[in-house]
């Protein structure tokens, strides 16, 4: 299973935009690489990926080989309560991962 | 005659040098993104106020180059963005990401690191409740190349 951060403030007020940071570890395989034996190394990205905030999808990210390896996301879910931030993802291995934190709102 | 054959033969060291990045340049031809725009829009033109994005005009990794979107909106129900497309003029694929999102973001902003394979355009696209679309572009030099460097 790959290795991933989730990054959330540890508290918000109810109704604010936060900041929500993720870094995976994945190595975002293009296809277009061999390795030094002249093997092609086959493309593996990780091909979805989705937030979720209290049970409830906020963001869905369909990737290709034009992301880097180990990708890095910022983007921003509007706090109203305490709960769960999780992100799921899956690349075309098929291998799937997941990263959960708390958004405690006061 | 030194000073001659000296710089005879460093312009012939920089003009090899020079060749094999215009050699990868021309494995990637420029496409037209309007089509891939159209794709998504429908036909409609799409404003090119109320987005930006953010860029380095020279990255000198092409492996890892930060990208920053951001559309202006409330993002309540009635007026949000849906999705932000990413598209790449010369990579060897040229949709590098979609990101679907609603009210529940509260703020229309994307942070990522992207690979872009040579000096190209870079659009972002997004698609806004009500059918409206806005659409911004930044043309990037890329130093060291990716996708195509098979040592990377």
């Amino acid at each position: 299973m790959a290795l991933a951060r989730l990054l959330v403030p540890p508290t918000a007020r109810r109704g604010e935009a936060v900041e929500v940071r993720l870094l995976i570890q994945h190595p975002m395989e293009t296809g277009f690489r061999r390795e030094a034996d002249g093997r092609a190394v086959p493309m593996n990205v990780v091909n979805t990926l989705v937030c979720r905030y209290a049970e409830r999808e906020v963001l869905r990210a369909e990737l290709g080989s034009g992301v880097s390896a180990n990708p890095y996301f910022a983007f921003w879910i509007r706090a109203e309560s305490t709960g769960d931030v999780t992100v799921e993802w899956v690349d075309d291995a098929g291998e799937r991962g997941s990263v959960k934190a708390v958004l405690t709102v006061p | 005659m030194k000073r001659r054959g000296f710089l005879r033969s460093t312009g012939a060291a920089i003009a090899a040098a020079a060749l094999p990045a215009s050699g990868q340049s021309s494995l990637l031809p420029r496409r037209d993104l309007a089509a891939l725009v159209a794709e998504v829009t429908g036909g409609a033109t799409p404003g090119r106020d109320g987005i930006a994005m953010e860029i380095p005009s020279l990255a000198e990794n092409g492996n890892s180059v930060p990208l920053r979107i951001r559309v202006d909106s409330p993002m309540t129900a009635a007026d949000h963005v849906r999705a932000i497309h990413v598209f790449s003029e010369r990579n060897p694929r040229p949709r590098i990401a979609v990101f679907h999102l609603g009210p529940a973001a509260g703020r229309a902003e994307i942070l990522t690191r992207v690979r872009l394979a040579v000096e190209q355009k870079v659009v972002v696209l997004a698609s806004l409740s009500g059918g409206r679309y806005r659409l911004a572009e930044a043309q990037v030099v890329v130093t060291a190349a990716a996708c195509i460097d098979e040592g990377v």
